[in-house]
């Protein structure tokens, strides 16, 4: 191909300045919508296609840093790859295509206001999640964690009545309180304790630290990244939900969440080391924490009427998996947590895109109004059944794998009640996302007008029935994401 | 001293060997030109190219001196002690480069939006007072003699409250304003006056290298130390360290608008100079008492400033305003960096002058345009104006994410540094831990009050009487030009960490700091 | 302690204390009348007193004014230059600067004092503070943004 002959770091900022790119065209062409939809689907597929070829390149083998500017002594702004961050991107930018065709399907279906406002803002905020994959320091990704935040924030505030400005500014509030608070103070302790912030095989902090600040470290950490939404940092997630569908699916189910679980890998592996984090058992507490995360979460979400709030409290505990993963300290745990990122992205993000079909077509968010829904929207349910199976972790579906290296890592390191936590966990996904199919389904109570036959526009339709094929896709190929994933856990 | 010879060998030769006097005399020559000329149409021309030249010469100076060492440039060949010694280092390099960039980026703007505010008139003599205040700020940084700081630091005070007072045309409130920061003023150079008097009975000098080589083993001379007292209180009032800020929020509020934006980036920054100057060249912190000035007042007023002025502005419903108490708080982060007392510290301190003079001046500016468009700059009257002016409302979002420190800008890497220095200095004192947790805490209420700002601005209805036009030209270049800098220094370093880190070490060095090698300006 | 209640200390340093006195009676006044000119004379004392202390510094014991001394042509007496012992005149140079920088404040403390009474008819703090509260009133309510709508 004659693409071999761009390097990895070329390809990079290609994948970093397409949605860029993508950003300045809807600014440009905002009156012509056609023009700038195309435009944009052009600029996600090219993203895709430069993240695809960088793991043409690369594989999974981890690249050299490269410096686009030096900001402090010891301190640059790099990017390199790795594996856990090419997943990343992978998905972040796959997805992006799907989502973009359904976020055009939604906008301009449900008479949205301001297209080019929220798609350039989208468009950064992809940037900046590519940017966080590809991130070679902490500094690197803290710097693309925040715009990711503030980017965002015009997203969730997009409808511009006051609730949505209430909920936007709950989001924000706890996203730059918690990053600002601890996890820059954590950045800087870090940079001084060691003089570096490079994600190193390893971790940096070993030799360097005193035993008993290593969990206070991590603390500040775990808690600074709010958007790993661990408990208590959760309140978030839920207040996004007002933003429109798209930007729940792809950003607060795949993108921002997933930068959030992605970043406490990153710190957990390169920064402290797993080693290092099983040697002085300082995650001992933070593996409760998401154990407590996990079922508190799953409870709540049994409870809430609203599809959105419950699939947000569902993602919160599924969060918590990857957090656990990373917590448990050992290699089976990281590399479940890893991919984690994965399978859940694909399942909780076509539950958010039926979600938002549902909405389109008959405005529905309760789900106590969702009766006899499935007759009318087969295909929708079919997909959102599909995903509801992956997240629960059933085979033959993608989402069961993750959970399996879950437990086998809970095994390994003799911790129990962690299996009965995720056993636990797993019946009561099924409690809460099982009774919405059946309710669509089954339910007797029917509704005259919605008896017949009549879809969402295929626009919303067909992205999540894709996602949902790819659930089931991602159960036989889980192997080879394995081995993708392994290097992260090499000494 | 040991530059006699050097002063002999170093007499006029080239114009490059006056850059140091230049620096001062071109806008000084300006402003009485500007009267003479008598023609609105001359006045803001002129005091534009005075402006560029003295750009610049700063420019130049900071080439020559940004690798460490220092200019000495004798006033009429005088020797120091005994006669005037403008010196140049790296660090009133960097000051100068600030102001005079401000000042220069400040005028475009202030041609649109003096016109607006102020009668035509006045016009050629504001622009004379411009020049004038201009001088006082650039002398204040260049001079190395004390009692020439003290003449510096009054010709921008005077010319300072004439340029408040013009505000008078639109709030009668200015007036007061200016009068109550004419009263602060004056007592502060009277205190700064009475402490360099204080210095002299000690030690029989003022030139600043020299009083440095004097005082340096009097440290428990009464006389001296209540001399620093006396220079600290006198010129920390034109900081507007926190006790003594009352005078600015009224100032910046009625002031006109292009007045503030010169105002609130360079004025307290140059007395912040001098302060650094005094507290780490004359005086050094390896005496008791400066050091305990710098830990048991400087730091805790720091953070009082950054907490208490932040919450004002949390509350404020004038944008102008706002932008005043914010910048209450944000020379508290200068002076936290200075009280921290380490390189770092000192580098955060002086790179943060830099970044929130930008970003404070970007702010005002937007709240300028956002009065010229709208007529005052109340969040009533301003909402909503994103989307209709979204040129102008896309800078004030740079400069208030700046302000904020969001990665990715200016001032990010300013709070970053202090985070840093801070916690560097809780390996040997836990309780920097909390002054590093109370930096960022602090700037938590600044994301409040700077965000409030882009909720009115575009997610509420404007008001429809307001046609949705862009601003001038004139004043989007320079907004623009500082939206871009508050960007691009968020990333590259190269200019400023490099130099700050560079005066940071001058200062650090003590009064050594002051006899460094000399550079030969004629060779360069 | 004790010697700062000696006779001697007290006479010897009489020119700090007086200065000291000017200073607060100076300062005092800035700060309790509320009559905006009285102000700027109680500035002008304070300035003064510092001008006095600079003037006092300056002073050698049994020194004169630093004049050359000439002989009957009209030339420096080189001689006699040598036995007189002069006071030191940088004080009073640079007073002479600050006296010409406190002219200009208190002139432009009069000029704004001028306008101040043009546009509020009164000079008296206390009257120009209540008319700006109000003004800051009126501000608020006209362009009340709701406390609710804040936080």
């Amino acid at each position: 191909m004659e693409f071999n002959s761009i390097d990895t770091i070329t390809l990079i900022y290609c994948a970093m300045l397409f949605p860029v790119l993508a950003m300045a065209g809807n600014m440009a062409f905002s009156g012509a919508k056609n023009v700038r939809d195309t435009f944009t689907l052009l600029c996600a597929i090219l993203t895709f296609f430069s993240v695809v070829m960088i793991l043409y390149n690369v594989g999974n083998n981890v690249t050299e840093p490269v410096s686009l500017f030096n900001v402090f002594p010891g301190i640059d702004i790099a990017f390199n790859v790795e594996p856990l961050g090419l997943l990343f991107a992978i998905i972040a930018s796959g997805l992006w295509i799907l989502t973009h065709i359904y976020g055009v399907g939604y906008m301009r279906s449900n008479n949205e206001q301001h297209h080019a406002r929220f798609f350039a803002c989208f468009c950064i905020a992809i940037s900046s999640v590519i940017g966080i994959a590809f991130a070679s320091n902490m500094f690197t990704l803290f710097l693309f964690y925040e715009i990711l935040t503030v980017s965002t924030y015009p997203l969730v505030a997009h409808k511009g009545t006051s609730e949505s400005i209430r909920g936007a500014r709950v989001y924000l509030s706890i996203l730059i309180g918690t990053s600002i608070v601890l996890q820059l103070t954590a950045i800087i302790w870090t940079y001084v304790l060691t003089g570096t912030l490079d994600f190193t095989q390893g971790g940096i902090l070993e030799g360097k630290i005193s035993d008993w600040v290593v969990p206070i470290l991590l603390a500040l950490y775990a808690f600074g990244i709010g958007k790993a939404a661990l408990m208590p940092f959760h309140k978030w997630l839920p207040a996004a939900m007002v933003a429109p569908t798209p930007v729940s699916a792809l950003l607060h189910a795949v993108a921002v969440v997933k930068a959030g679980v992605f970043t406490m890998l990153k710190i957990g592996i390169y920064i402290f080391g797993i080693d290092f984090l099983s040697d002085t058992g300082a995650s001992e507490w933070l593996m409760w924490l998401a154990a407590y995360s996990i079922i508190a979460a799953s409870v709540i979400a049994m409870y809430q009427d609203n599809l959105k709030k419950r699939l947000a409290y569902s993602t919160i505990s599924q969060l918590s998996y990857i957090t656990l993963g990373m917590a448990l300290a050992n290699s089976m745990g990281a590399l479940g947590g890893g991919m984690h990122i994965a399978m859940h992205a694909m399942g909780k993000i076509t539950l958010f895109m039926c979600a938002g079909s549902i909405y389109v077509k008959y405005h529905k968010t309760e789900i106590s109004e969702m009766s006899g829904l499935g007759r009318a929207m087969p295909i929708t349910f079919l997909a959102f059944f599909i995903g509801a199976l992956s997240i629960i972790g059933l085979p033959p579906l993608g989402g069961s794998w993750p959970k399996f290296l879950l437990i086998m890592g809970a095994i390994n390191t003799e911790h129990y009640i962690i299996i009965a936590v995720l056993m636990l966990s797993s019946l009561l996904n099924v409690a809460y996302l099982m009774p919405i199919v059946g309710r669509a389904f089954f339910s007797s109570n029917l509704n005259s007008s919605v008896g017949k036959y009549n879809e969402a526009p295929i626009l919303c339709w067909l992205p999540p029935a894709i996602t949902a094929i790819g659930c089931i896709v991602l159960f036989f190929y889980a192997g080879i994401l394995q081995d993708f994933l392994t290097p992260i856990i090499q000494k | 001293m040991a530059n006699i010879a050097h002063v002999a060998e170093h007499t006029a030769r080239d114009l490059i060997d006056h850059l140091p006097l230049l620096q001062v005399l071109v806008p000084f020559c300006t402003a009485p030109v500007i009267v003479l000329f008598g023609s609105r149409r001359f006045a803001w021309p002129l005091a534009f190219i005075s402006s560029v030249i003295s750009l610049v010469i700063s420019v130049m100076l900071m080439m020559i001196v940004r690798e460490g060492g220092y200019i000495s440039y004798t006033l009429g060949g005088w020797a120091p002690p005994l006669g005037i010694e403008y010196r140049i280092d790296a660090t009133n390099a960097f000051v100068l480069m600030l102001i005079s960039t401000i000042g220069t980026l400040v005028l475009p703007f202030a041609y649109t939006s003096i016109k607006n505010e102020i009668r035509n008139r006045d016009h050629t003599l504001l622009y004379a007072c411009w020049m004038l205040c201009f001088t006082g700020l650039l002398g204040m940084v260049a001079t190395g003699d004390a009692f020439n700081v003290f003449v510096f630091l009054e010709i921008s005070s005077l010319s300072t409250y004439v340029l408040v007072a013009q505000g008078a045309s639109k709030d009668r409130r200015a007036l007061t304003a200016a009068y109550d920061y004419l009263i602060m003023g004056t007592i502060g150079a009277t205190f700064f006056v009475i402490g360099l008097g204080m210095l002299y009975m000690a030690t029989g000098t003022l030139n600043l290298a020299d009083l440095a080589d004097r005082i340096a083993n009097q440290g428990a001379n009464r006389t001296v130390r209540s001399g620093f007292a006396f220079v600290i209180v006198g010129m920390g009032l034109k900081v507007a360290i926190f006790p003594l800020h009352l005078w600015l929020p009224k100032a910046y509020t009625f002031a006109p608008s292009a007045v503030t934006v010169f105002l609130s980036a360079t004025a307290t920054k140059a007395a912040l100079y001098v302060v650094m100057r005094f507290v780490f060249s004359v005086y050094n912190p390896d005496f008791s008492f400066a050091k305990n000035t710098l830990e048991i007042i400087f730091l805790p007023l720091a953070i009082i400033a950054m907490f208490s002025a932040s919450f004002v502005a949390v509350f404020q419903v004038n944008m102008k305003k706002m932008l005043a108490y914010s910048s209450i708080a944000q020379v508290g982060y200068m002076l936290l960096g200075i009280a921290i007392l380490n390189e770092a510290g000192l580098t955060a301190s002086l790179l943060h002058m830099f970044n929130h003079g930008f970003a404070k001046a970007l702010l005002f500016m937007g709240a300028g345009v956002l009065v010229l468009k709208t007529g005052g700059s109340f969040y009533l009257q301003i909402s909503g104006m994103g989307r209709k002016m979204p040129i102008t409302s896309g800078a004030i979002v740079i400069g208030g994410l700046s302000l904020i420190g969001v990665p990715g800008t200016a001032g990010f890497l300013s709070k970053w540094l202090l985070v840093q220095a801070a916690l560097e200095r809780s390996a040997d004192n836990s309780l920097f831990l909390v002054v590093a947790l109370s930096i960022v805490l602090s700037s938590l209420l600044a994301v409040v009050y700077v965000w409030r700002i882009f909720e009115v601005l575009f997610l509420r209805e404007a008001d429809v009487l307001i046609p949705s036009s862009e601003a001038p030209i004139m004043m989007l270049i320079p907004m623009w030009i500082l939206a871009g800098s508050c960007v691009w220094f968020g990333f590259s370093t190269d200019l400023l960490y490099d130099v700050a880190n560079q005066a940071a070490l001058n200062l650090l060095e003590g009064s050594m700091g002051m006899s460094g090698s000399i550079l030969n300006l004629g060779m360069n | 302690m004790g010697k700062f209640f000696e006779l001697q200390f007290l006479t010897g340093h009489i020119h700090y204390l007086l200065f000291i006195v000017l200073m607060m009676t100076g300062l005092f006044i800035v700060v309790d009348k509320t009559n905006l000119v009285k102000k700027i004379i109680g500035l002008n004392i304070f300035q003064v007193s510092v001008f006095m202390f600079y003037v006092s510094i300056g002073k050698v014991t049994d020194g004169t004014a630093p004049i050359f001394p000439m002989d009957s042509n009209y030339h420096v007496d080189q001689a006699a230059m040598q036995t007189i012992l002069y006071s030191n005149p940088l004080p009073h140079v640079l007073i002479l600067t600050a006296i010409v920088v406190g002219i200009a404040t208190t002139s432009l403390g009069l000029a704004l004092i001028v306008r101040i009474r043009e546009s509020f008819n009164t000079i008296d703090e206390e009257d120009i503070l209540q008319i700006e509260q109000k003004m800051t009133r009126d501000d608020n309510q006209k362009y009340k943004y709701l406390l609710r709508d804040m936080l």
